[in-house]
Order: C-alpha cells, then sequence, then structure tokens
C-alpha cells in the first residue's frame, strides 16, 4: 500500500516490499507510543501541575489553569497563627526519629551482620512484619495506651519515640543488606592495625555505608513528613501539631476545604522534602569508590 | 628476635571443621616464608591465626619471645595485605598509608610526613592525594604494601599477595615483592596456591595439605626431594612422574626396563618389595634411539612449551610379574591425587620428559627415556624412602576431620 509509493530509491528494481512497510510501521508504532507515554504524563502531572499553580490563583478551583497571579493567599497564610510553626514542628518531628532511626538502625544492622545470632534472618523478618502493624491503625488504641501511662501524651517525645519503633525494622533490614555488601577484609584490616571497634565503626563502616545511611535517612524524614494519624491523636493542641495535621485544620467558616489555604500550605508542605531529596542525592548520592580489587 | 613459633597449633571452625590439626612450625627471624597447598587446605586459616583475625582452639603462637596465642589482632605488632588489599575505598593513598600511624594516635604532621616517606619508597608519591578507585592493580598493591610497611611492624603477612595481578605485572611485582622484603629484612609470611610463586619468592616453604603440613624445606629441598608423592605431585610446573616398580635384588623394575636403585633407598628397600618410583620430566634424558637403562615407549603427545617441550610417552607396564591385587602397593600416591601417572589397567604408565628444542620427536615415534643420577626417588605407602632425617615431616593424617 504506501510501500510502493515511498520516495527512497525508485530506480532500483524491486522496491523490497518489506524495507519501507516495516519502516512505516515503525514510525507509526513511536507515534503510538509517545501519544500514550504523554496522556500517562499528563495524568500524573495534573496534580503537581495544579500544586504550581493554584497557590497563585486568585480564585483556585480543583481543576488546573492559568492563574491570575498574586501573593495574597500567602499573606492569607501568614495570618494563620500555627501554619508556619506547625512546619517547624514537622521538622522537628522527622528530624528527630531520622535521627534516632539512623543511628539505631546502624549499630543494629552491624551487629546482626557480622555476628553469628541463631535465628537471625527468621528474627529479621518477623520484625519486618510486625513493624508494618505497630504504626498501623490496627494498634493505634494500644499506643495510645501505652503513651499515655508513660505520661507520653502531648509531647514531642512520644511521637519520636512511636514513629522510629514503627520504622526501625524496615530500616536495620535495609542497612542490614549495605552491611552485608562491604566486605569484611576492611574491618580486619583495621583491627589488625589495632582498630577498637568503635574506631572502626567510625572511620571505616559509617563511611563505607554512607549512602545506605543517608538512604534510610531520606526515607524516615519522608516517612514522618507524612504521617498524619500517630501525632494527630497524641498531640492534644495544634501548637506542637506538625504540618500534616494542620493541614486538616485549614477549612473556611462554612466547613468548606478552603483552596487557597490549602493550595499554598501544600506547596509550602511540599518543597522541604523535595529540597532534602536534591540535596542529598548531590552531597552523598549513591556512589561507591571502589577499592577492593574484584 | 621476631621469629614465629607455632606449637601443636589447632584450629576448629564451630562447623566442626578442622582446619589445622595440631600444627609445629618454626619460622626464622627475616625469613621469607611461604605456605602453600591448593585451596581448603588451611594455609589462609594458619595466616589469619598468625595475624590473630581467628582464635587457635589449641596450641600457641609465639612472635619473637612473646606469646600472642590470645592477643587481639592490634597488640600483636603484625602488619597484613589482604588478597584483595582493602584499601579504604573512602581514603585518599596518602590517608590509607597514615591510617595506622592514626590508630596509634601519631599527630597529623608526623603521620603525613612518614606517609610520604613510605610512599617515595614504593614509587607512590605522585598518587598520593587518589583514592584506590583510581589506581591500577599494581598501585593498589604498592599502597596496601605502603600501608603496612607505615607502621614497622615484626612481621609481615600476606595473603595471596600477587593472585589479583595479571600475569605480566605479577612477574614484576614478583620481583619487586622480593627485593623489598630482603631490604627490609622482616620477617614475611605469605600464603599461595601457586607453586611457582613459592619457589621463586621464598626462602623456606611450608607444603600444607588438610590442615597438616606435608614437607617444610627450601625452594630446592621441596623441588628436588619431595617427601613424599603429595609434595611431589604439587611441586613443579609439570608433575613428577610416579609410576609403579618392583625392587629386584639391586635393580628396580619399572615397566619392562631395568633401572638401577636410588642412591638414598640403598639398604632401605627388600627384594621384591612394590614400591612407586618417581622422577621429575627435567630429570629425564630422551633419546630418539636404544639406550641401556631407559624406559622406552611411544610418543603419544608433544605440548610445545617455549624453549622446551613436554613429550608425554605411553611406557607399557611390568606384565611379566603382574601380580593380583597389587593395587594397593602404590599405597596413597592415587588417594592425595599426586597428578602423576599412575598406571591405567591395561597396565599402561604415562611418562612425561622435557625435550630441549630441536630434539622433538613426533607422536607415534618410539622413545627412550633414561632418569639422571641421583634425580629419582623411591617412595613406600606415599613417603620418600630415604636414610633417616626426613622423619621430622608428620606423619600422614588419619581420620583427622572426623573429630571436631
Amino acid at each position: 500500500m504506501t510501500a510502493t509509493t515511498a520516495p527512497s530509491a525508485p530506480t532500483t528494481a524491486p522496491p523490497g516490499p518489506t524495507g519501507p512497510t516495516v519502516a512505516v510501521r515503525h514510525v507509526l508504532a513511536q507515534i503510538g507510543r509517545y501519544t500514550f507515554l504523554c496522556a500517562v504524563l499528563g495524568f500524573f502531572a495534573l496534580p503537581l501541575l495544579w500544586l504550581a499553580t493554584a497557590p497563585f490563583d486568585d480564585t483556585p478551583t480543583v481543576t488546573a489553569s492559568l492563574p491570575q497571579f498574586t501573593l495574597d493567599n500567602f499573606r492569607a497564610l501568614l495570618d494563620n497563627p500555627y501554619a508556619l510553626s506547625s512546619l517547624l514542628n514537622s521538622v522537628y518531628l522527622a528530624g528527630g526519629t531520622a535521627a534516632l532511626v539512623v543511628v539505631f538502625a546502624a549499630l543494629a544492622a552491624y551487629a546482626l551482620s557480622r555476628v553469628r545470632v541463631p535465628g537471625r534472618d527468621a528474627l529479621l523478618y518477623g520484625l519486618l512484619l510486625l513493624s508494618s502493624i505497630v504504626t498501623g491503625t490496627a494498634t493505634m488504641v494500644p499506643l495510645f495506651e501505652l503513651a499515655f501511662r508513660l505520661n507520653l501524651i502531648d509531647s514531642r517525645l512520644g511521637v519520636i519515640l512511636i514513629l522510629s519503633g514503627g520504622l526501625l525494622p524496615a530500616a536495620i533490614f535495609i542497612l542490614k543488606d549495605f552491611m552485608d555488601s562491604t566486605p569484611t577484609s576492611y574491618e580486619e584490616s583495621a583491627r589488625v592495625f589495632g582498630a577498637s571497634p568503635l574506631q572502626i565503626m567510625r572511620h571505616i563502616v559509617v563511611p563505607v555505608v554512607r549512602p545506605g545511611l543517608a538512604t534510610v535517612g531520606v526515607w524516615a524524614v519522608a516517612n514522618v513528613w507524612g504521617n498524619f494519624l500517630v501525632p494527630f491523636l497524641l498531640l492534644r493542641g495544634p501548637e506542637k501539631a506538625p504540618a500534616a495535621v494542620i493541614m486538616y485544620t485549614l477549612y473556611t467558616e462554612g466547613g468548606q476545604a478552603d483552596l487557597r489555604l490549602l493550595s499554598t500550605f501544600s506547596l509550602l508542605y511540599s518543597l522541604p522534602v523535595a529540597l532534602m531529596f536534591v540535596f542529598v542525592s548531590s552531597r552523598y548520592g549513591f556512589r561507591f569508590h571502589g577499592g577492593i580489587k574484584r | 628476635m621476631s621469629a614465629i613459633t607455632m606449637r601443636e597449633l589447632t584450629k576448629v571452625y564451630p562447623n566442626g571443621v578442622r582446619a589445622l590439626d595440631a600444627l609445629d612450625l618454626e619460622i626464622a627471624d627475616g625469613e621469607f616464608f611461604a605456605l602453600l597447598g591448593p585451596s581448603g587446605c588451611g594455609k589462609t586459616t594458619l595466616l589469619r591465626t598468625i595475624a590473630g583475625l581467628e582464635v587457635a582452639s589449641g596450641g600457641s603462637v609465639h612472635i619473637g619471645e612473646r606469646n600472642v596465642t590470645n592477643l587481639p589482632p592490634g597488640k600483636r605488632d603484625v602488619a597484613m595485605v589482604f588478597q584483595d588489599y582493602a584499601l579504604f575505598p573512602h581514603m585518599t593513598v596518602q590517608e590509607n598509608i597514615a591510617y595506622p600511624l592514626r590508630i596509634k594516635k601519631v599527630d597529623r604532621r608526623a603521620r603525613a610526613d612518614k606517609a610520604a616517606e613510605t610512599a617515595d619508597e614504593l614509587g607512590l608519591s605522585a598518587l598520593l592525594q587518589r583514592r584506590p578507585g583510581q589506581l591500577s592493580g599494581g598501585q593498589q598493591q604498592r599502597v596496601a604494601l605502603a600501608r603496612a610497611m607505615a607502621c614497622h611492624p615484626q612481621v609481615f603477612l600476606l595473603d595471596e599477595p600477587l593472585s589479583n595481578l595479571d600475569a605480566r605485572l605479577r612477574l614484576e611485582a614478583r620481583t619487586f615483592l622480593k627485593r623489598l622484603q630482603r631490604e627490609l629484612g622482616v620477617t614475611t609470611v605469605f600464603v599461595t596456591h601457586d607453586q611457582a610463586e613459592a619457589l621463586a619468592l621464598a626462602d623456606r616453604i611450608a607444603v600444607m595439605e588438610g590442615g597438616r603440613i606435608r614437607q617444610v624445606g627450601t625452594p630446592t629441598e621441596v623441588f628436588r626431594r619431595p617427601a613424599n608423592t603429595f609434595v611431589a605431585g604439587f611441586i613443579g610446573s609439570t608433575p613428577m612422574n610416579l609410576v609403579d616398580a618392583r625392587v629386584d635384588g639391586d635393580e628396580l623394575v619399572v615397566g619392562r626396563a631395568r633401572l638401577p636403585l636410588p642412591e638414598d633407598a640403598r639398604g632401605q628397600v627388600g627384594g621384591g618389595e612394590r614400591l612407586v618410583y618417581g622422577v621429575r620430566p627435567e630429570y629425564l634424558d630422551y633419546s630418539p634411539t636404544p639406550v641401556p637403562g631407559a624406559l622406552s615407549g611411544q610418543v603419544v603427545v608433544v605440548e610445545n612449551l617455549g624453549s622446551v617441550s613436554l613429550v608425554s610417552l605411553d611406557v607399557p607396564g611390568d606384565d611379566a610379574a603382574e601380580a593380583p591385587g597389587d593395587a594397593g602397593s602404590t599405597g596413597d600416591a592415587g588417594t592425595t591425587g599426586a597428578g602423576g601417572a599412575a598406571g591405567d589397567a591395561g597396565g599402561r604408565t604415562s611418562v612425561q620428559v622435557v625435550v630441549a628444542e630441536g630434539g622433538e620427536p613426533t607422536p607415534g615415534d618410539t622413545g627412550w627415556v633414561v632418569p639422571r643420577p641421583g634425580r629419582s626417588l623411591l617412595y613406600r605407602d606415599g613417603d620418600l624412602v630415604t636414610v633417616a632425617e626426613a622423619a621430622s615431616v608428620p606423619a600422614p593424617r588419619a581420620g583427622a576431620g572426623v573429630q571436631g
């Protein structure tokens, strides 16, 4: 069909019906593929587009549209007494939890990776399984009860401890993998030179598994940043509430979601996490220098 | 002062594997000592036990006058170079070399000076600010050596020092290593599975098998007079010919040939006794024409080794006096995997001979090989038949692996 009208080399005796047909089919397939990809991309990009435009829109709706540019929404948000302090609260909670998780997971993973503990793998998988329950909705009542008995209601420490408990098993699991892939000859080499276990940890192990520590830190921060249920239940007043909880309070007097405030706050809420990803990946990057000849 | 003495050294792993079996060994001060053996023979375990990375299950290790058996690795005053070099990937070459001094709390400036000085000795000055990942294999090895030298230990321990280098570099590194050891004069123990490496580098070699030492000696001793068929088959780039033989008066019947009895064995063997006759391919002379006192056979394979060729001959067996059940007479020649040529079922035996260039036969020819005087050996039940002395070598193990 189209093959016969192909402009390429009409002089050569047989045009070779397969050649041009295949080429056309290839082009059509490419067009189809890119159309599909564009549709998928648009589908996922629209919410982000909304997030980028709505905060600057005079009258934002639930659809993404070219904004009537204004910064009034930000001014209105600043009038909300808890908006900015809630972001700071989120930083406290996320930072505290991430620090706790990284330190304890690193120590536990190192020990689990290097010491022969009977039933080690079973222990690890068991923990991993249970951890998905610990911070889950199912255990909220007992956790609340526990926090109440320990006087940890309305305290940031309580939230940090409970969130850390939920994240630790998975963090240990991830880091143990990093530790396992670090050759023991590094540590043995340092031992022969007389380094103590803590020196080995500080000089050798931590720098070598730094990409793993960064991964776990980022992952912990992102988890806490998005967690609503635990701080919502354990923190009483809005003074200590993190951004995820404050977002829940942004309603108009009529009880409808205040889209102007909500979109603006969403933007501010998502920026720190995005920046953290950029910073961590440029600072620590997932590279391995080598030095072991394989 | 930094000799290493091991007495009854035993290492049994938790899973019951007996890696070292009541091992006695003395390494002299300043000696370049090789631990040689096939994989799994315990040589690396022995090295790690000297380093303190493995704790001995029994026996003792002394370095100089000190009993270090229960000291942690850092207190033994040894330095180890690992097979993979184990350079810290996040530190520069300078920081790597200075690391032992950092542990010893030497101040920063002195550390940098010492690192620069050591690097200079090994020709690494231009690389001080690089990271290990940016170095070639040979450079990495020299950095690892520099790091070991920087803390002036009493003993160097090298685990397979040349195995991670490519063939040409390996020869270069071998010469370099030997010269370095000579200049430093520090007791050095290295592990290798490559007999050529051990022969070339070491002042003395311990050949190990199954957690025991089968022979200790200078490269010449180990090469010329292997104490047993295991060592005979392991040492030498071409394994020793090990052929069934029978004593007949003052002569030895090998195949259809009658050879003079090796000098050492005179008076040590009885008439009619069945033994294993061993002679290296290098110590046989090939002749295309019949000569007296020679083994004869048909040339099967000719392998060109460059300046020489390795010729394999099929030598017919001693069919005249083939006694039933004589298989036992070879002792553990076959079971230790001596690699030599045990006679096959048809009474044929393969004998290998090294022929100088120009004189190579072609397959199918009939050839005669004459052992050079004083270079052939006799083995009874796998052990060298000789006058006394060889008795200092530990007896072959008997079910040692089972007890643990």
